[in-house]
């Protein structure tokens, strides 16, 4: 009798509640997944300086702007306030009217930004942004002459020529020791 | 007509549901490779400032990060700008130079991203940039948060 009943049960295991298991891990991950993505300013550092003087650079070809800890702008020797510094710095790498003051072209214009040890991170960040803000104006427009589409919607190809145009040259120079 | 009755009957209304266990498992295995359960412990404050002209990192795994910002005491107190590498803080600079070099052997494309606090101070920065140089990690990111991007003019 005991041993009839014993062969009756089932060899499988009951695998119903499977979906259910999988089903509390899926939400598990569902929720600790945090899919942020990162972003920021990206920036290729020069190469350590050697002992050798760096090639020289025309006066005419490079824009310096000074930063204080306050916040307070130079370029160029010059108190800027910070909504104009696109617009002058537009106007400096385009050079429309060919001054001799401003730089020769596009490609050789350099822009250097120089700050002090106190500077908050912030207000070097807001200047860097300018900078950078000036440069997708310039690339933008001509995308749109060029392709007539925006800077970020070309292709590779199309961005290495408009790069070429207008190449990114930021330098930012060592504050001075204190 | 009578024919044609029973065999609408006859079809089975249910969907089968014996591959479900199998459905889910694939969307499990998906989210459990997408997780990063490897959150460092920041040390430091980091408030990130904002900026407009950023661009998203897309390779997330070539990413390497370095946290500058005032360090975190008991008590809710905060001490002076501390530079912290993976879970420690890096009180002497000159050891970042070697730490960024082994991890590029690692991965040739490294991109460091530098979160740094929005009140840090430029020079401890600077000094960090400089071990970057020697180590010949290039390609940084100053991470930001995005700032509502309105029409220049």
């Amino acid at each position: 009798m005991l041993l009839k009943k014993r062969k009756r049960e089932s060899a499988e295991i009951n695998g119903s509640s499977m979906a259910d298991i999988a089903f509390l891990l899926l939400i598990f991950f569902l929720v600790t997944t945090t899919i942020n993505v990162d972003t920021g300013i990206g920036m290729v550092l020069p190469p350590p300086l050697t002992d050798e003087d760096p090639p020289p650079v025309r006066e005419r070809n490079l824009m310096k702007i000074l930063v204080n800890e306050t916040g307070l702008i130079m370029m160029d020797d010059e108190a800027t306030p910070i909504n104009e510094v696109q617009n002058k710095l537009i106007e400096f790498i385009k050079n429309p009217e060919a001054s001799e003051e401003l730089a020769i072209s596009p490609q050789a214009a350099i822009v250097s930004l120089k700050t002090v040890r106190k500077t908050p991170y912030r207000i070097y960040i807001d200047m860097l942004d300018e900078v950078i803000g000036a440069y997708a104006f310039l690339r933008n427009e001509v995308a749109n002459q060029n392709y007539g589409r925006e800077y970020s919607q070309l292709n590779k190809e199309q961005k290495d020529v408009v790069d070429d145009i207008y190449p990114k040259k930021i330098s930012i120079a060592e504050p001075d020791p204190e | 007509m009578a024919h044609f009755k029973k065999k609408q009957a006859g079809t089975k209304q249910e969907v089968p549901t014996s591959a479900m266990p199998d459905v889910i498992f694939i969307l499990l295995f998906f989210f459990m490779v997408t997780t990063v359960l490897r959150e460092v412990t920041l040390k430091v404050k980091i408030d990130l400032t904002k900026a407009k002209n950023i661009e998203k990192i897309e390779e997330k795994r070539l990413v390497s990060y370095i946290y500058i910002g005032p360090e975190r005491l008991p008590n809710n107190k905060f001490g002076n700008d501390k530079v912290q590498i993976d879970d420690d803080i890096q009180d002497d600079i000159g050891a970042i130079r070697q730490i960024m070099y082994d991890k590029l052997l690692e991965e040739q494309r490294m991109i460091v991203s530098l979160r740094v606090d929005e009140s840090s101070e430029f020079g401890l920065l600077t000094d960090v940039q400089e071990e970057l140089k020697q180590a010949q990690t290039f390609r940084i990111n100053y991470s930001t948060k995005s700032e509502a991007t309105q029409g220049r003019n």
